[in-house]
């Protein structure tokens, strides 16, 4: 808890960290400053990009302790204005999940192995990133604990798969290797209160560690302060459950 | 990325960016998450040269009841200049 008396300070900038398939890419750091050890946290940005939002959600992570790194997922689709990037992605019908993954695990290695860290890394998503977060969570060993907040297209019906989404996140259930935190309003449509139902029945089936939390008059994207989605209640209740999910996880 | 519903279309013709005009050469359109309209999902053209960069854009973000109007409205206009014996031939 913080007191009045004390000195804090973050640090945040861009870096560079090895992707999947041993690319380059940028990312977003933001850390406490000190000697830690810090748990760490990633954030798998959602699909409008790799916007203010998730930088200004990296400073949030930072600021309640956690070292936080916000990789560029979308860093090969070229350089401009986050929403030209997004356009374009968008148009091209999103990027590999195996891409992403990649991504994602480098990032991981990235902030579990700094000096400053306590080697226990969660994972956060949202929209898009919920649902990357989710595969990297059950594809690759290595995080304590992952935050899944409304992320569309974990079901997925076999007319939706393709070449760049070939298997349904769900179906990783069994791999899952830390506990999940899920956050969804009831009035999203990606997704479905009954997409949430089977995923929940899948995470039970497989004796899987899960929390799951479901917020009346709120839809998609609730914690976007920027956007007519947002739901003040709803959003700080969810965030107090993210913090604690990962004080007990993550300490 | 919710619902990757999205098609692309080659377009001839100009649109004015915030660098000002320059040519086209696609049109994506998608049912998605747009970036600026209040809406979960919104009926998105982006009017694109990636040749000139991913800032050659013009982008429209309208709800589904503005999209079909707004095709509706285009047909009767060029049916209306195809009465009138003035449509060009360019592709």
């Amino acid at each position: 808890m913080y007191r009045t008396d004390m000195y804090e300070g973050l640090l945040a900038e861009t870096v560079s960290m090895t992707g999947a398939n041993g690319d380059v890419i940028n990312a977003y750091l933001a850390r406490p400053l000190g000697a830690g050890p810090f748990p760490a946290m990633v954030l798998a940005h959602h699909m409008p990009g790799w916007d203010q939002w998730y930088r200004e959600t990296a400073l949030k992570f930072a600021y309640h302790g956690y070292i936080t790194i916000s990789p560029n997922l979308y860093f090969r689709a070229g350089h401009g204005t986050p929403e030209d990037v997004a356009a374009k992605v968008r148009a091209d019908g999103g990027i590999p999940d195996d891409q992403a993954v990649g991504d994602l695990a480098g990032a991981m290695r990235y902030v579990r192995d700094v000096p400053y860290s306590n080697k226990k890394v969660g994972i956060f998503g949202t929209c898009s990133g919920g649902r990357h977060a989710y595969l990297a969570a059950c594809r690759v060993p290595g995080f304590d604990a992952i935050i899944d907040c409304w992320g569309g297209r974990v079901v997925m019906t076999p007319d939706q798969l393709t070449k760049n989404f070939p298997v349904p996140p769900i179906d990783y259930t069994k791999d899952l290797s830390c506990p999940i935190l899920g956050l969804f309003g009831n009035d999203d449509s990606s997704p479905t209160p009954e997409q949430v139902n089977q995923h929940e029945a899948e995470l039970k089936r497989h004796g899987k560690t899960y929390e799951f939390h479901r917020y009346n008059g709120a839809g998609h994207g609730f914690f976007y302060y920027h956007a007519p989605a947002y739901r003040q209640a709803q959003a700080v209740d969810g965030w107090q459950k993210v913090f604690g999910f990962l004080e007990r996880y993550l300490a | 990325m919710c619902t990757m519903i999205v098609e692309k279309v080659a377009v001839n013709g100009s649109g004015k960016g915030v660098n000002g005009w320059f040519q086209l050469e696609q049109a994506s359109v998608s049912y998605d998450h747009p970036f600026h309209a209040p809406f979960e999902h919104a009926l998105n053209i982006d009017f694109v040269n990636e040749s000139q960069g991913l800032g050659s854009r013009v982008a429209v973000e309208l709800s589904a009841q503005a999209a079909r109007d707004l095709v509706r409205t285009i047909l009767t206009v060029l049916d209306q200049a195809e009465q009138g014996g003035h449509l060009e031939s360019h592709r």
